[in-house]
């Protein structure tokens, strides 16, 4: 059943280039290159249990480490990586004060991480175009599909396989009882690291996708409210689970276009500005009130009846 | 020497409000362990509402009163429907529940017809007056933001250590269970402290309207005092007031002085430093720190 609906999603995503509007196509991009940010934050909140306030800051090293970079006629497989390695040590940085603190402790260290790293980008306007932002090239916009598509498989499926391992297994204890995974000598400072250096890598993957994506970044975009929302994303589609991940992000994309619908269908003229930042707050609070496993949790459970 | 006072009157003042603020999220974390993320747009909440009654005609005062008072009912209200049900789950559920109320009530107000997507003036009776004080001069706006916060705290110190219900609330920070033991009706409680910490944004939003302006966006402000709260010393009451003092100083002395950029991230470089070298704040014991 499972494996049916695997493959028949597979088979959509390769006829999806035929069969949908440019629109459509960058739609479905912008759902894969969240895919991607949303399995680095997923490792580090839905599994290691590490409530970070940060990733967009990750997402935004990765963006203009492939803006800059991009711009300099690097070739873009070196481009990416040096995005991913650059995020990835960032952070690194994030996880040093933040590797004693947990909970509430590491949630305001991380948001003020994030801060910190949204005033560089706009200060340091020698490299970054400060609030101007830069400009990025765009790539043949079918051709940069296949590479988000197969950026947010291999992502999906790297989850999966770290998780099977020691690595991972280091992750679920540290989440479920900080003690406990001490006592059974696991080094909880170095995996937490190593947790928040590995879902940075992740989100500056991700960011180096949007940048393209977007063709301009800007300081703007990496606010605090994108961590906010990457991770209302996860826990509505479900923490911990891979399907979440997914489910999530396309969530996140497709409300936007729904509630456009709605607008249509009510005719309203303009929708109130404000009415996403309510639809997205009261379907988190609903989720977490009624469905905590999130909506895959939920579709799971509905299936098995 | 005058600037350096008019700098550091300027800087008490916003500090107030930070504390003010800062006060709302240790308050609520004492009774009941939760961080409210929302407690900024409380505050903006509280602007909005002191906006429309002043609109309708009320005099400042009354309107500061009428603000507190609708601020802590709908505290009341979102700990009763939104918080309560998802008492004893773990943190990041209920952190997250109260980013969504956030969420919420920021796309509620911006959504207002014709007042939510703008930005409003909101004059005390004060505005435009200064007074020289000891050689410097100051807004008179600041002296009230300083005397309003003086009088709460003044009011709070008294509540909590004399006033049945208040000595009933430190009960149950201290300790729920045993709390619960002795009589103490822990729900209702939770409900008392959500109301208290909602009227002290609303107030903190009014007050704050001279300095900033009204807006849907203002409730950021509370992402600045959260930090307050930690670099005092999370859960200590003392502690969140003198973390927003501190902040609203540092930041004065750092927007003269200091190069562009920098009073934005002072809160946080600051919390930064303090979670490094010191977990438990500047005011707070280590134990507490858990």
């Amino acid at each position: 059943m499972r494996r049916t609906l695997v493959v028949i999603v597979l088979l959509a995503l390769a006829a999806a280039p035929a069969l949908l509007s440019p629109w459509g196509l960058s739609q479905l991009t912008f759902v894969a290159i969240y895919i991607v940010a949303g399995t680095g934050l997923m490792l580090l909140a839905g599994h290691a249990g590490q409530l970070s306030l940060c990733h967009a800051a990750f997402i935004g090293v990765g963006a203009y480490v492939e803006a800059i970079l991009h711009a300099r006629g690097w070739p873009l497989p070196v481009s990416l990586l040096s995005a991913t390695i650059l995020a990835s040590v960032t952070g690194i940085v994030a996880a040093w004060p933040a590797r004693k603190l947990s909970g509430i402790y590491l949630a305001i260290a991380t948001l003020s991480f994030g801060f910190i790293v949204q005033e560089i980008f706009m200060r340091w306007e020698s490299v970054t175009g400060g609030n101007a932002g830069l400009a990025v090239a765009n790539l043949d916009a079918g051709r940069f599909y296949w590479l988000a598509l197969a950026a947010s498989l291999g992502a999906l499926w790297l989850l999966g396989r770290l998780l099977a391992g020691r690595l991972g297994r280091a992750f679920i204890a540290l989440r479920e009882d900080m003690t406990a995974a001490t006592a059974i000598g696991i080094a909880v400072p170095r995996v937490k690291v190593t947790a928040f250096a590995l879902a940075a890598a992740f989100g500056g993957l991700a960011g180096a996708l949007y940048a393209h994506q977007l063709r301009f970044v800007s300081p703007e975009q990496f606010d605090w409210v994108m961590s906010i929302e990457l991770l209302m994303m996860l826990v509505i589609g479900g923490l911990g689970t891979r399907a979440g991940i997914v489910i999530g992000a396309v969530f996140l994309i497709v409300l936007p276009q729904a509630i456009a619908l709605l607008r249509d269908g009510l005719g309203w003229v303009t929708p109130p500005a404000g009415i996403e930042l309510f639809a997205f707050g009261f379907a988190l609070v609903l989720t977490l009130r009624y469905a905590p496993a999130g909506l895959a949790g939920w579709l799971g459970k509905s299936a098995s009846l | 020497m005058d600037t350096t006072l008019t700098l550091a009157i300027a800087g008490i003042a916003t500090g107030c409000v930070y504390a003010l603020v800062a006060l709302g999220f240790v308050l609520i974390w004492k009774a009941t362990q939760v961080v409210n993320f929302a407690q900024g747009e409380l505050m903006m909440l509280g602007g909005f509402a002191g906006l429309g009654l002043v609109t309708i005609g009320w005099p400042w005062p009354l309107a500061l009163a009428g603000a507190a008072l609708a601020g802590a009912l709908f505290g009341l209200l979102a700990e009763r429907v939104v918080l309560r049900p998802l008492l004893g789950q773990p943190h990041i559920p209920i952190v997250m529940t109260t980013l969504g109320l956030g969420f919420m009530l920021k796309g509620a107000v911006t959504m207002i017809p014709g007042a939510g997507a703008e930005t409003h003036a909101l004059p005390t009776p004060f505005a435009g007056q200064s007074i020289a004080f000891a050689g410097a001069t100051a807004a008179a706006d600041h002296f009230l933001v300083i005397g309003v916060t003086l009088l709460l705290g003044a009011a709070l110190f008294g509540f909590f250590r004399l006033a049945p219900l208040g000595r009933a609330l430190r009960a149950t920070a201290q300790n729920p269970r045993g709390a619960q033991l002795v009589g103490i009706p822990l729900a209702r409680m939770q409900g008392t402290i959500w109301a208290l910490a909602a009227g002290l944004a609303a107030i903190a939003g009014m007050l704050l309207a001279p300095l900033t302006f009204v807006h849907a966006h203002m409730g950021l402000i509370g992402l600045k005092a959260l930090p307050a709260a930690v670099i005092g010393g999370f859960g200590s009451i003392p502690g969140a007031l003198a973390g927003g003092l501190l902040l609203g100083l540092v930041e004065a002395f750092a927007g003269f002085y200091a190069p562009e950029g920098v009073k934005d991230i002072a809160a946080h470089v600051l919390v930064l430093a303090v979670l490094l070298l010191r977990p438990a704040g500047l005011f707070g014991r280590p134990q507490e720190n858990t």
